[in-house]
């Protein structure tokens, strides 16, 4: 086990710094040039040949790579044009929303969409089975945002009963320790503000998780409908064992795991969605930080962003990978 | 009175856009307790249908199934899905034919036994482990007690095999019905299966079913044979008088085209001609007509009954080692 | 490979190996049995039909602001339906419904363009590869997982964001670029399963040559599986374009119609007139659905499991 996961972590870096070289090379494309891009507007012709210094845009490109992944480790990812702030600074502050409504959104779509997959294999060609599907094709065909902007529309405006963006409510003063607003609230005994950040949740982490719910019902149906075919079901009943256990033990055990990697692949759907998500309910998080560096065309934002991206995902990767392991037995075998 | 009294079994397929398929057509035949039956054919024949027909596994939408399943004087195919359970894995056990696909691949061998255990002789997961490590040595299997935290992948085919024949044993069925338990497996150690399914029933008293196409294992095994062609049961005969002197052109033709050790060098093989794909809507008729040396007008016009023929059953217009001409 | 990338592989090396000319005809009638793949190709011939003619069934001029509209457009204020003006204002005081209608062009503009410039880099990649192998084969392919593995937005924004100033080629190419390394993956892994196919074997054997052997015998045959991909990708890439814009990143010029665009600039008044947003959605919805089906079915149609 010790040996397959040092053997997939090896595997990750070169995946890592092509990934960088990517960013890297990106940087070099952008409108202005790689120095001017990150200078933005105030450049001025001294702070142009600094920074043009400090990238060492006329040394050897290996150099400037170098000097570029230098940076990147120690964290330097620039000032934002718009705040003036370090990135890096922007990014941890903006962190917990994000996974906050990640997890939501992700849990809800779990929770939900396992259930719906396995009932719509169990009771195939019926009308749960038909309206399940239907509702996964439907889910994948409305963009995101505009899922946000309706129910936004319909909760917020319309009924009223929930509240239409940000995190919480302004005249709620709270203390926040973690960042994470439920638990904070439940940490420091404030359950109003707890139940305050909860309501705010709701709808954003729903309009997050459409996508992941539709991918992960399709999933765990298509898996489900092969599993229930398979030889050792029909051992199973042949032993008489009772339904809740052959679901439990056979059928689930082996059909959970497509469904797995899945939820891994989900993290991309889902840090795509958020930058839509938060843009739309105005969430304070990492997502809305790239929208506005979009908007502005914020590059060193940009810039540090498309990195932590990279990071996530490579990372997630590897948490798959290793899970996976865990869960199949004969994985671990290679 | 018998173990299993199976009479006038059909099963028809239906799915949605084709045509309704009879697997399997007027099937009868007994099992007596402590006996060993054999169910021979070629794929096609019914034969497995047949057994999951008993068993109770086949699909409730997609399968209907008529005629009576009478184990223990219970009728099977009127009991409720909650009565079948109990009575399976219990009361009757089954071994399938693909050992690696047959075993849950993510749970280890030793739960596969001991859930069994737990659900009919309602036993602690420790008391469950203890027989099972019995189990498993009394199948052939060395080193039990590493055995029952390993998966089955791990395991050899023909250990494998030996894991399914104790799971199906565990709670000591009165009846074990092996569907070709050793096509998957190599030679040699098919043998070794057979052996050992032979020394269970013995020992425990347990009457066996034994489906296969391979003549050869029912030799060895079998006290009664059953062969089927087309869904229905074409012969019937204990087990020397089948080999001395069959009677159904289709057994005779199967007996026929094994290669046999002493034959002299250079002699041709007799296959039997055509496939089991050519046939004719038979349920005016006898299957096996169109490929029948024997065959007559009357074999394609009316379907043989299953009549007593010296001292078995056989179904067929014009057997062999009789003269031409209608009966 | 890693296990989350070999989800998204796995799907379209499945696609890829399906396909061949004999299919065909099994295919197509499946699809006319089935009801999604009716729907889908219903939606779709009607979609393409009112792009090609919206300009011609548009009641008034898409393009002028109208006086009578503009009378009284306030910033709380957009006018609704009026004798000739089926739908009313949108905000900048063109006739909605008109500016729905041929918006139904600019969208498959977009739709066609991305899938047609994606699948044709894509394939040129794929071919290369497939047909190349060795080393060629193996640095494309690294790379190419790579992009296939990143989160399609993210991609999306990064291309977009090179772009200095905003046009609707801007998002064309942008989106067009998320789906090169799908259709690269296609190609070549349907030109892999093809080179050990018995006609392919038999085309060799008998001296034909490799540029031949590509082009007359494994390309046909590739046929199937591209086109349902460029179905699939033709669906989502309105979506993608629809995000992008939403994003501030496509053409800020409001003259022109097309749908995601008017869904984007329309987020801010859905108090003042929901419509603005909601019709344009709901065609979005609509289009991207029926292609969608069409893709799943043409997919199910050919894939060779389902032979009987």
């Amino acid at each position: 086990m010790l040996r397959f996961t040092v053997r997939r972590l090896l595997q990750a870096i070169p995946t890592l710094l092509v990934l960088s070289i990517l960013v890297f090379a990106w940087l070099r494309v952008l409108p202005g040039g790689p120095a001017g891009a990150l200078l933005g507007d105030k450049a001025t012709p001294e702070s142009l040949a600094d920074m043009r210094r400090l990238m060492g845009l006329d040394e050897p490109i290996i150099v400037q790579y170098f000097k570029f992944l230098g940076r990147v480790f120690t964290g330097d990812f620039g000032n934002s044009l718009a705040s003036g702030d370090a990135v890096i600074t922007e990014i941890a502050r903006r962190f917990p929303a994000t996974i906050e409504l990640s997890i939501c959104a992700l849990v809800l779509a779990i929770a939900f969409g396992i259930p719906l997959g396995y009932l719509a294999a169990r009771y195939r060609g019926r009308l749960l089975d038909n309206a399940a599907v239907i509702t996964t094709l439907v889910g994948v065909a409305v963009p995101v945002f505009f899922l946000g902007v309706l129910l936004k529309y319909i909760f917020a405006q319309k009924l009223g009963i929930l509240p239409p963006s940000g995190r919480q409510d302004v005249t709620i003063d709270a203390t926040h320790v973690t960042g994470f607003f439920v638990l904070d609230g439940l940490l420091t005994g404030e359950l109003d503000a707890a139940w305050d950040a909860i309501k705010h949740l709701i709808l954003p982490s729903i309009a997050l998780a459409s996508i992941p719910f539709a991918v992960i019902v399709r999933i765990t149906r298509a898996s489900v409908l092969d599993v229930q075919q398979e030889d050792f079901v029909r051992t199973a009943e042949s032993k008489g064992l009772t339904t809740p256990v052959i679901r439990r033990r056979h059928v689930l055990r082996n059909a959970l795991l497509p469904v797995s990697t899945t939820i891994g692949l989900q993290t991309g759907l889902l840090l795509a969605g958020a930058v839509l998500t938060e843009k739309v309910f105005n969430w304070q998080g990492l997502g809305s930080l790239l929208a506005e560096g979009i908007e502005r065309r914020d590059f060193p934002r940009l810039q540090g962003l498309l990195l932590l991206a990279a990071a996530v995902y490579v990372v997630v990767n590897l948490l798959v990978d290793i899970s996976y392991a865990i869960i199949d037995p004969r994985v671990r075998v290679r | 009175m018998a173990l299993l009294e199976v009479r006038d079994l059909s099963v028809v397929f239906r799915r949605k856009g084709t045509r309704p398929f009879t697997a399997v057509d007027g099937v009868g035949f007994d099992v007596q307790p402590g006996q060993t039956v054999g169910l021979v054919g070629e794929s096609g024949s019914g034969k497995s249908v047949t057994a999951l027909a008993i068993m109770g596994l086949l699909p409730k939408r997609g399968a209907e199934v008529t005629g009576s399943v009478k184990f223990e004087d219970t009728e099977m195919l009127r009991l409720s899905d909650k009565q079948l359970r109990d009575r399976r894995g219990r009361d009757l056990g089954m071994v399938f034919q693909d050992p690696l696909s047959s075993l849950n691949p993510v749970i280890p061998i030793g739960l596969q036994i001991t859930e069994v255990l737990e659900r009919h002789r309602g036993m602690s997961r420790k008391q469950a482990s203890v027989e099972a490590v019995d189990l498993l040595g009394r199948v052939g299997i060395p080193d039990p007690n590493r055995r029952l935290s390993e998966y089955p992948h791990q395991l050899s085919g023909g250990m494998r095999q030996r894991a399914l024949i104790a799971i199906a044993l565990a709670c000591r069925p009165r009846l074990l019905i092996a569907d070709e338990p050793t096509t998957a497996l190599d030679v040699t150690i098919q043998a070794q299966i057979l052996a050992l399914l032979s020394e269970l029933v013995r020992d425990t008293g347990t009457a066996l079913i034994m489906i296969t196409h391979d003549l050869g294992v029912v030799a060895g095994l079998c006290d009664e044979v059953n062969v089927m062609y087309g869904g229905r049961v074409v012969e019937r005969a204990e087990r020397h008088a089948l080999f001395a002197s069959s009677r159904h052109p289709y057994t005779h033709g199967l007996l026929a085209s094994i290669p046999r050790l002493d034959a002299p060098r250079g002699e041709k093989l007799l296959p039997i001609k055509g496939s089991v794909a050519d046939n004719i809507p038979w349920e005016h008729a006898c299957a096996f007509a169109p490929r029948c040396p024997n065959a007559l007008e009357v074999c394609r016009d009316v379907t043989p009954e299953l009549s007593p023929d010296n001292g078995g059953m056989l179904r067929c217009h014009n057997p062999v080692g009789q003269m031409s001409g209608v009966r | 490979m890693t296990k989350l990338l070999t989800r998204k592989a796995e799907r379209i090396d499945e696609l890829a190996e399906s396909g061949g000319t004999s299919l065909a005809k099994d295919a197509f009638r499946r699809m006319r049995r089935s009801p999604a793949a009716i729907t889908g190709a219903v939606i779709t011939i009607l979609f393409v039909l009112l792009a090609i003619f919206s300009p011609w069934l548009a009641p008034k001029d898409p393009y002028v602001r109208y006086d009578e509209l503009r009378e009284n457009l306030t910033p709380s204020h957009i006018p609704g339906p009026m004798p000739g003006f089926l739908l009313g204002s949108d905000q900048n005081g063109f006739d909605f419904f008109s500016r729905l209608l041929v918006a139904s062009q600019q969208t498959l503009i977009v739709g066609v363009g991305a899938t047609v410039i994606g699948a044709a880099i894509g394939m040129l990649i794929g071919g290369l590869a497939g047909a190349l192998g060795g080393w060629v084969d193996t640095l494309l392919m690294r790379f190419t997982d790579i992009l296939l593995a990143l989160p399609s937005l993210l991609l999306a924004v990064s291309i977009a964001a090179m772009f200095a100033n905003g046009t609707q080629w801007t998002v064309i190419i942008a989106v067009s670029v998320v789906s090169v390394p799908i259709f690269a993956r296609l190609l070549r892994g349907s030109m892999l399963a093809q080179r050990s196919s018995d006609h392919v074997l038999a085309a060799t054997a008998l001296g034909v040559k490799r540029t031949t052997i590509v082009f007359r015998h494994m390309l046909p045959n590739s046929l199937g599986p591209v086109i349902v991909q460029a179905t699939l990708t033709l669906a989502t890439s309105i979506l993608e374009a629809a995000a992008l814009s939403f994003l501030g990143l496509g053409d800020s010029d409001p003259d022109r119609a097309e749908w995601g665009l008017m869904l984007a600039k329309a987020q801010g008044l859905l108090d003042v007139k929901p419509e603005l947003a909601f019709y344009p959605a709901i065609a979005i919805i609509v289009v991207a659905l029926g292609f969608t089906l069409l893709g799943e079915s043409l997919r199910e149609a050919l894939d060779p499991k389902n032979r009987r």
